[in-house]
């Protein structure tokens, strides 16, 4: 499988402080990895250099093959973001926030898109809202409609079901399952819901303090560590790291 | 009442501005630049009070002008603060988008806005005070040019603050055009300043653009020395705030203000 993530040995540092200390990780196409870890551990910044919105300290990072520094435009044709922590415009209708990120990601049938993702996010009938006045649910699927206009090879989620009811939770997570499997897209999933990193990831990065501690396939980390799911693994790895080490 | 409470909800203030460096410097310049600018306002017609008999269209026009210049700068830093209220900042410098056609686009619109409020303001003069702003003839273009490419290079600027410093950097946005307009001599001739802020309005485009302006008005000749060194003094700040737009973008990136806009 071709590796469509590659992170080589990055660095960031805010003044003295080591945010991410020196990690290197793959994301192969048809993949989904979990990027898991406690608040502060150094998630969103990984997330934020493979964005190209922070400058690593040192290190390299390849999308598809093509180096982040010198190819930006390039490789952020390829790639969609979605967090609960950024949001489309609220005044703007539906149809209107998914028109201008068409244009700005120059989606060629901008029309044929849309309504190819309204059917499949259920969001046909919200086109015409007012994008402020949605639900959590609904503008989470808005978000992810946003996130895939661009039919992006490689997606980056940062808790994308947090603060959605189980309904709409397990909707987002079945969603993904079938568009990584129908795309052969590499997806990057920041989560603190270890049921949804075990249902949905092959494999995971346990970080802590800018590094990474742990990494495997969820089922062999709950062996490894003799617990019976993933979420105690990720309690005994973020409470004690020398341990494991 | 709960003295507890009005307490807590005053420190929640208080910390932030006392954590914020614009916020202070805000809180500091706006009574010194009014007390400032009307001063020199005041002294100006306590002594020169024959000054403005033969055009009393003058001091309107130059309203007209600065009210352009105010638009076209606070238009386009209303545009960069409209993404990050809306929390689509992010989303936007996640997009494919080079800085250029960033700018670009900000400036077309920043242009739309200002003209959307100008030509009203324009078509009222005439009626409601028998004053018509193309009095200014064929040289208006060439000052509304003038005005409109400096009221961008500030909004470049004050982008430029609010991509380095985040929202708190918002307040400097709105009072930018105060700070500067004891300079402009909007009002004013320039002989109205003191030496050392005559030097430092010299160095402005605005004075050579009012000045222009009333000489034209009142003695109805045309000093194109004034609309050159108007048009070169925007061209050097309009190239110094489009590279330091350019640094502020770098130096987000390295600070981490692009995934953090907050408070």
């Amino acid at each position: 499988m071709k590796n469509l993530i590659e992170v080589q040995n990055i660095k960031k540092n805010y003044g003295k402080k080591e945010a991410v200390k020196g990690i290197s990780f793959n994301v192969e196409e048809d993949e989904i990895l979990g990027l898991l870890g406690p608040n502060g551990s150094g998630k969103t910044t990984t997330i934020g250099m493979l964005l190209g919105l922070l400058k690593p300290t040192s290190g390299q990072i390849f999308i598809n093959n093509l180096k982040l520094e010198e190819n930006r435009i390039q490789i952020l044709e390829m790639i969609n973001f979605i967090s609960p922590y950024i949001e489309l415009p609220k005044k703007l209708t539906v149809k209107q926030n998914l028109y201008v990120y068409s244009k700005l990601y120059k989606v060629q049938n901008i029309k044929e898109r849309i309504e190819y993702l309204s059917e499949k996010l259920r969001i046909g009938e919200l086109l015409n809202s007012i994008t402020g006045e949605l639900s959590s649910g609904q503008k989470n699927r808005v978000s992810l409609a946003k996130a895939l206009v661009n039919e992006p090879k490689v997606l980056l989620l940062d808790e994308p079901t947090a603060s959605l009811d189980p309904e709409v939770g397990d909707f987002v997570r079945t969603f993904l399952e079938e568009y990584k499997k129908e795309k052969k897209i590499s997806i990057l999933l920041a989560s603190h819901n270890m049921n949804e990193v075990t249902r949905l990831c092959k494999s995971v990065l346990m970080m802590k303090n800018g590094e990474i501690i742990d990494q495997g396939k969820p089922e062999d980390l709950i062996a490894k560590h003799g617990r019976t799911n993933l979420e105690e693994v990720f309690l005994k790895l973020s409470r004690s790291k020398s341990e494991f080490n | 009442m709960s003295l507890t409470r009005i307490y807590g909800l005053f420190l929640r203030h208080f910390y932030l501005i006392t954590r914020s460096f614009p916020r202070i410097l805000d809180l500091v310049y706006w009574p010194s630049i009014q007390i400032t600018l009307w001063g020199f306002i005041s002294n100006f017609f306590a002594t020169h009070t024959t000054y403005y008999n033969n055009a009393v269209g003058v001091i309107l026009t130059c309203a007209i002008l600065y009210d352009f210049l105010f638009r076209t700068s606070i238009g386009f830093n209303m545009l960069f603060l409209e993404e990050i209220w809306s929390r689509n900042f992010t989303n936007l410098f996640i997009a494919p988008m080079r800085i250029g056609e960033i700018l670009t686009s900000l400036v077309i619109t920043a242009l739309i806005r200002s003209l959307i409020g100008l030509v009203p303001a324009i078509l009222l003069t005439s009626p409601l005070f028998g004053i018509s702003i193309l009095d200014l003839g064929i040289f208006l273009f060439v000052l509304f040019l003038s005005l409109y490419i400096f009221g961008i290079t500030l909004g470049i600027l004050v982008s430029s603050g609010l991509l380095r410093f985040g929202p708190s950097f918002e307040n400097i946005a709105w009072s930018t055009m105060f700070l500067l307009a004891p300079f402009g001599c909007i009002y004013y001739p320039i002989e109205t300043l003191p030496e050392i802020f005559q030097k430092i309005a010299y160095a402005l485009p605005l004075v050579y653009i009012f000045e222009e302006a009333r000489n034209i008005l009142i003695n109805q000749t045309v000093n194109i020395k004034s609309v050159y060194y108007a048009l070169m003094w925007n061209a050097f700040y309009f190239s110094l705030s489009i590279a330091m737009f350019y640094y502020s973008f770098n130096a987000a990136k390295n600070k981490g203000t692009l995934i953090n806009m907050g408070e």
